[in-house]
């Protein structure tokens, strides 16, 4: 452990400004890429479920339809 | 037997047919060989009008003006080479003919260079007299454009092409394309700048001349790749 | 000798392969890099002429490096689907472009961060750095290029030779700190067995940059899955895929 206590470890002798910037874009960058990803994993997976619903209700109404004709 | 040898042309044949076509066309339109040209013009001037007329401060920052305008107008004049061919599908028409796309896609970056790139270099030397650069930079100046603007006709087809398909590709263009402008535009300012010193810039003169022989050499490929992949 | 990748040409095989490694490179990613900043941020002593600032090399360096590695990669996948007409590759481009270019930014921003306290400025217009940006820019422009089409398979092409010739901007880079005298100074990682700084500095750097490797393999393949399941939309595979999750 470099530091003693709490305060020093946030200040690093005075270079805690760029440290803690530079880890902070960091989880920043990395934390909204992974949640961009997964959201659009997910809005991918919603979007072809829903156009595989409507394809299989379009397939349901055609085939009663024609089954009505009948 | 005798169709084959019929429907074979040579190479420097193809070369040739596409190289005057393309100069033809160009010819006939006018105003898109002197718009660019203009542009380049009024870009150059705008700066004096903009940072003050200091000879000092303009000398030591016109190599990087012309050059800068240079990319600009060039980046302009790039739309016309493939896309008013891919409009009224005579672009397919070469992609589908027997002779190899490297050939016609390099009679017709040659021909964009004379069209583009030669009356560029014919007016810098009144940019740079506007620009009170040194007079020991002129050989300097006009001997990078003239190696230069060849690779920034080059490296610039491939970005038309694969832009080409795109709707709006203009400003997909320019971000595509200028990266890849950077190192040409960071040495030929250096050797200007070198030039001005009175120091020798054969240095940088010889990576440029190997930037050329590069593009001379790979882009044709990348184009008629990436023709292939926007044509369809 | 090829014949065990046969079965990952086929995209439903290697989606439930990926499926089945994603988690995997989640845990050991959280595990090394937890492991790999805890002990880069408290136990690692301060550099005797940097000090405290030292301790950004341990995101710096890795990101810098992955940055280029992603991106030869990226363009020798493109290049081999181009050449082989391989579909798989293609959607790999698509899912790698965005981790190289959010790469390339850490190491742009946290370069500038720590150049501040040892330099006193935070850009300078050196080599290193200039060439950087180019491969940010460049990776911007495979994103547009990508995005620019309608279709999914002509933009991922068109976005992989431009990957491809982007390839010139990689040893610039790679050199430019032994090319040009500059500010930036050079490679302190050289070889993997002889490091030129002492091991306690070095053991975190080497978890760190795993740490990275393995959030940056998370990220790809997560994307690689999107770009999957989007371009085999119409497919059976998909459809059983996507019942499974419903229930």
């Amino acid at each position: 452990m470099q530091f003693s206590n709490f305060a020093e470890f946030i200040a690093m002798d005075g270079h805690g400004f760029y440290v803690w910037l530079s880890y902070g874009f960091t989880f920043a960058i990395f934390v909204i890429l992974a949640l961009f990803s997964n959201a659009r994993h997910h809005a991918t997976l919603a979007h072809i479920k829903r156009r595989y619903n409507r394809e299989k209700k379009l397939k349901q109404a055609a085939l009663e339809q024609n089954q009505g004709k009948r | 037997m005798s169709k084959e040898i019929k429907t074979s042309i040579s190479y420097r044949r193809v070369f040739y047919t596409v190289f005057k076509r393309d100069l033809t066309i160009a010819f006939r339109h006018k105003d898109d060989i002197a718009n660019p040209l203009l542009f380049f013009i009024l870009v150059v001037t705008l700066f004096p009008l903009g940072i003050g007329p200091e000879p000092n401060m303009l000398a030591r920052i016109a190599p990087g003006i012309i050059w800068v305008a240079a990319l600009l107008a060039t980046l302009l004049s790039l739309d016309r080479l493939f896309k008013s061919d891919h409009a009224d599908g005579s672009l397919e028409q070469m992609l589908l003919s027997p002779s190899p796309t490297f050939i016609i896609v390099l009679a017709k970056i040659c021909a964009h260079w004379i069209i583009s790139g030669l009356p560029l270099i014919l007016i810098s030397p009144l940019l740079a007299v506007l620009l009170y650069l040194p007079e020991n930079a002129y050989g300097a100046l006009l001997l990078t454009l003239l190696i230069g603007t060849p690779v920034l006709s080059f490296i610039g087809a491939i970005g038309v092409a694969l832009t080409v398909g795109v709707k709006k590709g203009g400003v997909l263009l320019s971000l595509l394309i200028l990266p890849l402008y950077i190192p040409l535009l960071i040495f030929a300012t250096s050797a200007i700048d070198t030039a001005a010193m009175n120091l020798p810039y054969t240095g940088q003169l010889a990576i440029i001349g190997a930037l050329f022989i590069g593009s001379v050499t790979l882009s044709p490929f990348a184009v008629s790749a990436a023709l292939k992949v926007s044509t369809n | 000798m090829w014949k065990w990748l046969h079965p990952y040409a086929n995209p439903e095989k290697t989606f439930h392969l990926t499926e089945k490694l994603t988690p995997w490179f989640g845990y050991l990613a959280m595990i090394l890099l937890a492991v790999g900043m805890t002990w880069a941020l408290l136990f690692v002593p301060p550099d005797y002429q940097q000090g405290n600032s030292f301790r950004i090399f341990y995101i710096h360096v890795p990101s810098a490096i992955l940055s280029l590695s992603v991106y030869v990669a990226m363009a020798i996948i493109a290049f081999s689907a181009l050449v082989w007409q391989l579909k798989l590759a293609d959607a790999s481009v698509a899912a790698i472009a965005p981790v190289g270019a959010a790469l390339t930014a850490v190491a742009l921003f946290t370069g500038a961060a720590w150049g501040k306290p040892t330099w006193g400025t935070w850009w300078v217009w050196d080599a290193r750095l200039t060439s950087q940006l180019i491969q940010l820019f460049l990776y911007l422009g495979v994103i547009a290029l990508h995005n620019a089409f309608e279709d999914k398979a002509q933009g991922s092409k068109a976005a992989g030779i431009l990957a491809i010739v982007g390839v010139v901007n990689v040893p610039i880079i790679k050199y430019s700190v032994e090319w040009w005298n500059t500010l930036h100074q050079g490679q302190t990682v050289t070889q993997i067995g002889k490091p030129a700084m002492t091991m306690d500095m070095y053991l975190p750097f080497v978890v760190c940059l795993f740490g990275f490797v393995f959030l940056i393999s998370w990220l790809i393949c997560l994307r690689f899955k999107t770009e999957l399941l989007e371009r085999n939309a119409t497919r059976p595979w998909v459809k059983d895929l996507v019942n499974q999750t419903e229930k």
